[in-house]
């Protein structure tokens, strides 16, 4: 078990994501937040019992469903609830949205939406550790549904062979968006498939941060030594659909009640009681406070400004074109909408 | 000043590049101990160790997406794709990710990365012979070279390298051994700027690579017969440099654009179009386009030789457009 503060932390980190989805849910329901929300809600342990166990200097590369990530990782909420919000105070000045949190100064190198495209970049930044020779590792975390595309056999492949540090870490909730695993996946185990690619592949309870924190750091401690990557698989459960917009038609009311009872929040509330290591009047207080955190977070963001319409061409180039900034020339010819 | 081919003047390129900045280095499909499958990179594994020359599986999504992330960690990446043709299979992490992750993370983080690949044909076949450069000149937050002469190649290759956007270098495997002039002391071209190949009076010709040369080789033989063409290298397709363009359409009121693609959708539909929204007041005549013919590249020769334009294509074209 670890120590007392740790143990609050992530009860703490977990709830704040709770809050946090819970508060996004209703600004999606108030139209504060548009296009696609998905939320973590169920999943919480895995983020935080991962992400705990690296570094601040790993890098970390994540898919859509991307908001607890970035809570563990410790980026601010307001700036996270102002990018779903669209705003400049966004993280990524409100041009990316829920999908697309980052905060490169935390090694939190972003959410990403195409399935499975990510993997390839935490190779790379796995290739610039071995580059450089430092200790750092990086780790990919993604759904099962993307240990069905292409850029999953890529990656895996290219990074045992070049023997790179980096954690695959693969959140099986058990679904691709609506499509059960034993429809899309010829073996539900998925970590199995490390033996294709000569790696060490484990499964971990996903529902609880300790076995992810071990299991993360065993990984790491592998990737440090040269070993080259790992494949990690939590077993875990979305409570909520896919995103706002799924109905939950594939999946029946007992399967998702069968998870809820190992809601990772709650077990992890009771066994902090029953092991004498937090009061519930101590639970109940950071809960609150996470609680006001998070409604603190739709409020910043609801009171920030949006982008100015004339920012519209910046960070376009990172060098910039001294002929054909078409954008801007384009920009300059169009009436201001303001909607 | 030293004449070299188009190949060697990569080479130096490349070579230069690794010698200034240590976090430099190519990955790709047979670039080291084979050399590059057009000998660009032959004895650079020997000369900077597998580190720096690092041969890759066959997979150009997990090649390009590793120079991404390599890239927005620090390094400097110039992945080779084998052949334009393979670019294909690494198109979502292109379009997807290198070209938008700077301005979709607002700005936090940037990917200077190099892709340098051969595009041509040679009795190669439909799916190693097409001209894709359409496709990616599309794209905002990419940048698209597609250079025509060695000092151009050397030049324009050492601005990739240098700039901090992901760049899009396209060779071409008919011109590797084409010979050209390059100063030994260092220069740099920038990207997007086109340049005047060859001046003249009577019509403008707009060409890129391959065709740009094609173009040169045509207005010396309309010389002959006293037509005067100038000639106006593109060099980047995207950001593209219709200066020069306009410049010369002023005083030439006549216009050919040169392509080795398809072209419905091409770069002659940019061109043209864009002749029309801002110089359309300068012509005497429709703009002409030379283009491949719209077809899977043939394997037999003739037929293959048919269906993409060459010189007389070109001469053609002007001809028309001074009737």
């Amino acid at each position: 078990m670890v120590d007392k503060q740790t143990a609050l932390d992530w009860y703490r980190q977990m709830v704040l994501i709770r809050h946090f989805e819970e508060k996004c849910a209703e600004g999606y329901a108030y139209a504060k937040i548009g296009g696609f929300l998905h939320l973590y809600i169920g999943q919480e342990a895995v983020a935080v019992g991962a992400i705990n166990a690296l570094n601040e200097d790993d890098d970390i590369v994540t898919h859509y469903r991307d908001h607890g990530h970035a809570i563990a990782r410790g980026l601010d909420t307001n700036s996270l609830m102002a990018e779903l919000y669209g705003k400049e105070t966004g993280c990524s000045k409100g041009r990316g949205g829920s999908m697309h949190l980052a905060d490169p100064s935390k090694h939190f190198w972003g959410g990403y939406a195409l399935v499975g495209a990510h993997l390839p970049m935490a190779v790379g930044m796995a290739m610039r550790h071995q580059y450089v020779g430092s200790q750092q590792v990086s780790m990919a975390i993604f759904g099962d549904g993307s240990t069905n595309n292409g850029g999953f056999h890529e990656s895996l492949n290219m990074a045992a062979v070049f023997k790179l540090p980096v954690i695959f870490l693969i959140e099986n909730n058990l679904y691709s968006m609506g499509l059960a695993i034993h429809r899309d996946s010829a073996i539900e185990d998925l970590h199995k498939r490390a033996v294709g690619y000569g790696i060490h592949g484990e499964a971990v309870d996903g529902m609880d941060p300790l076995a992810m924190y071990e299991a993360t750091q065993r990984a790491a401690e592998r990737c440090r030594r040269g070993e080259g990557p790992v494949l990690l698989e939590a077993k875990t459960y979305r409570f909520r659909g896919h995103s706002m917009a799924d109905p939950e038609y594939y999946r029946t009311k007992e399967e998702v009640d069968f998870w809820r009872q190992r809601d990772p929040i709650s077990n992890w509330k009771q066994k902090l009681i029953d092991e004498g290591i937090a009061t519930e009047a101590e639970l109940a207080a950071i809960d609150e406070s996470a609680e006001r955190e998070a409604t603190e977070s739709a409020r910043f963001a609801d009171e920030s400004p949006d982008p100015a319409l004339s920012t519209l061409c910046d960070h376009l180039y990172a060098t910039p074109v001294e002929n054909g900034d078409l954008c801007r020339q384009q920009q300059a010819e169009k009436p201001d909408y303001v909607r | 000043m030293p004449v070299i081919t188009y190949r060697e003047a990569l080479r130096q390129a490349l070579r230069e590049e690794m010698l200034r900045d240590e976090n430099v280095f190519i990955l790709g499909e047979d670039i080291a101990y084979y050399g590059g499958s057009y000998g660009v990179t032959k004895g650079f594994v020997e000369e900077f160790g597998e580190k720096r020359i690092k041969d890759t599986p066959i997979s150009e999504t997990a090649i390009i997406g590793a120079a991404t992330g390599a890239a927005m960690t620090g390094l400097r990446p110039v992945a080779e794709i084998m052949s334009f043709n393979f670019i294909l299979q690494a198109m979502d992490q292109i379009v997807n990710h290198s070209a938008k992750i700077h301005y979709m993370f607002g700005g936090q983080m940037q990917v200077p990365m190099v892709i340098r690949t051969p595009a041509g044909w040679s009795q190669l076949s439909a799916t190693h012979s097409q001209t894709l450069e359409p496709l990616f000149a599309y794209i905002p937050g990419l940048k698209v070279v597609m250079p025509s002469t060695p000092y151009d190649a050397k030049g324009l290759l050492k601005a990739a390298i240098r700039d901090n956007d992901p760049v899009l270098f396209i060779e071409h495997a008919l011109i590797y051994a084409t010979k050209g002039e390059v100063p030994e002391e260092e220069y740099i071209i920038p990207i997007g700027k086109s340049v005047v190949r060859r001046p003249g009076k009577d019509v403008t010709i707009v060409s890129f690579s391959r065709m740009a040369l094609e173009s040169v080789a045509a207005a010396e033989e309309l010389a002959k017969e006293g037509i005067d063409c100038e000639i106006i290298d593109l060099r980047s397709l995207r950001p593209l440099d219709m200066g020069p363009v306009l410049e010369s359409i002023k005083k030439t009121n006549r216009v050919v654009v040169a392509e080795e693609g398809w072209k419905s959708h091409g770069i002659g539909a940019e061109i043209s179009a864009r002749i029309m929204e801002e110089g359309f007041d300068d012509l005497d005549a429709p703009v002409k386009r030379v283009a491949g013919i719209e077809i899977p590249d043939p394997y037999n020769k003739h037929l293959e030789y048919q269906a993409f334009p060459h010189k007389a294509d070109i001469i053609k074209a002007v001809r028309e457009v001074l009737k």
